[in-house]
């Protein structure tokens, strides 16, 4: 907030100069966040080693085979999908500096990821009214630590999207605004990547 | 827009089949598990290039790096520690 401040401030004394400047900060603000999330592949990459050591010990619990449920995964795997596009089309508008279509593709946005989340949850709450809760063998640890890490994830995603709706909304597509957006914009496809891993290591491997 | 669409149609098929073959069994244990491995590869390329646009160009060069290096360390952090786990799994087993 108070960077945007001063953003705008340097901006409005040095003119088209700092316009220059800005955009190759934002530039490498936006290759400092890339980095950030090269490392956070490596964080995934740790979890789904853990994962694929322990999926073999249920210790007489449940395996993958018994309590997934592909129609629900696919259900899961539409919505982050489809908040994915429509998240690309908010940055098409963001483009053309159409702030109520930024707006409003950011919304949709939110809602599909708010669908992926509730059902995530909804998921987890079933098994763990089942008893078969992270606690109930190395197999179902290694399942809620990786598709919840991911959870987590999508969850920051969605804070931050309504804080970018707020700062849209109060102060436009500002230079500022627009890296940002355009942060959480590699943040969110990021998190579709990531997902893909995880239905096809976790839910597609664990029903074959 | 066209980027985008491209990368969504894609992304289905690429979702549909692997979902198809496992939830209605048509196709041997290890033809499916080689199909949907090899459908979540593209599925990731599709999205790097066609949502994240990733590309040969100068402005992206140095993304390119950056996720190439990130590829090569998942590689042998994940190959790595399954190849150690499973062989201490199996020199276990033996005793």
């Amino acid at each position: 907030m108070s960077n945007l401040v001063f953003e705008g401030a340097k901006g409005h004394d040095h003119g088209h100069d700092h316009a220059h400047d800005h955009h190759d900060a934002g530039e490498m603000k936006i290759f400092g966040f890339w980095i950030y999330l090269m490392t956070d592949c490596i964080l995934f990459a740790s979890i789904f080693a853990a994962y694929a050591v322990l999926v073999n010990n249920v210790a007489g619990g449940p395996s993958g085979h018994d309590i997934f449920e592909l129609p629900y995964v696919l259900a899961e795997t539409a919505c982050l999908l489809l908040s994915s596009i429509t998240y690309g089309f908010a940055m098409l508008a963001m483009h053309k500096g159409n702030k109520a279509g930024v707006l409003g593709w950011l919304f949709v946005t939110f809602l599909f990821g708010l669908g992926f989340i509730g059902m995530e949850i909804n998921e987890f709450h079933m098994l763990i009214s089942e008893g078969y809760g992270p606690n109930r063998s190395g197999f179902l640890s290694a399942f809620f630590t990786l598709v919840g890490t991911h959870g987590v994830h999508v969850t920051s995603g969605l804070i931050w999207m309504a804080v970018m709706m707020y700062q849209v909304q109060k102060h436009g597509l500002t230079p500022g605004n627009a890296t940002r957006l355009s942060m959480l914009s590699l943040f969110w496809h990021f998190l579709d990547v990531v997902w893909i891993c995880v239905f096809t290591v976790v839910y597609l491997m664990g029903t074959i | 827009m066209k980027s985008y669409m491209i990368g969504f149609v894609l992304s289905i098929i690429l979702t549909a089949i692997p979902f198809g073959l496992v939830m209605v069994p048509t196709l041997s244990k290890v033809a499916t598990l080689w199909i949907v491995l090899v459908f979540a590869v593209v599925q990731v390329l599709v999205h790097l290039v066609y949502f994240l646009h990733l590309d040969r160009s100068a402005a992206q060069r140095n993304n390119v790096v950056a996720f190439a290096f990130a590829g090569l360390v998942i590689f042998l952090l994940v190959g790595l520690s399954v190849w150690i786990m499973f062989s201490i799994h199996t020199a276990m087993m033996a005793h």
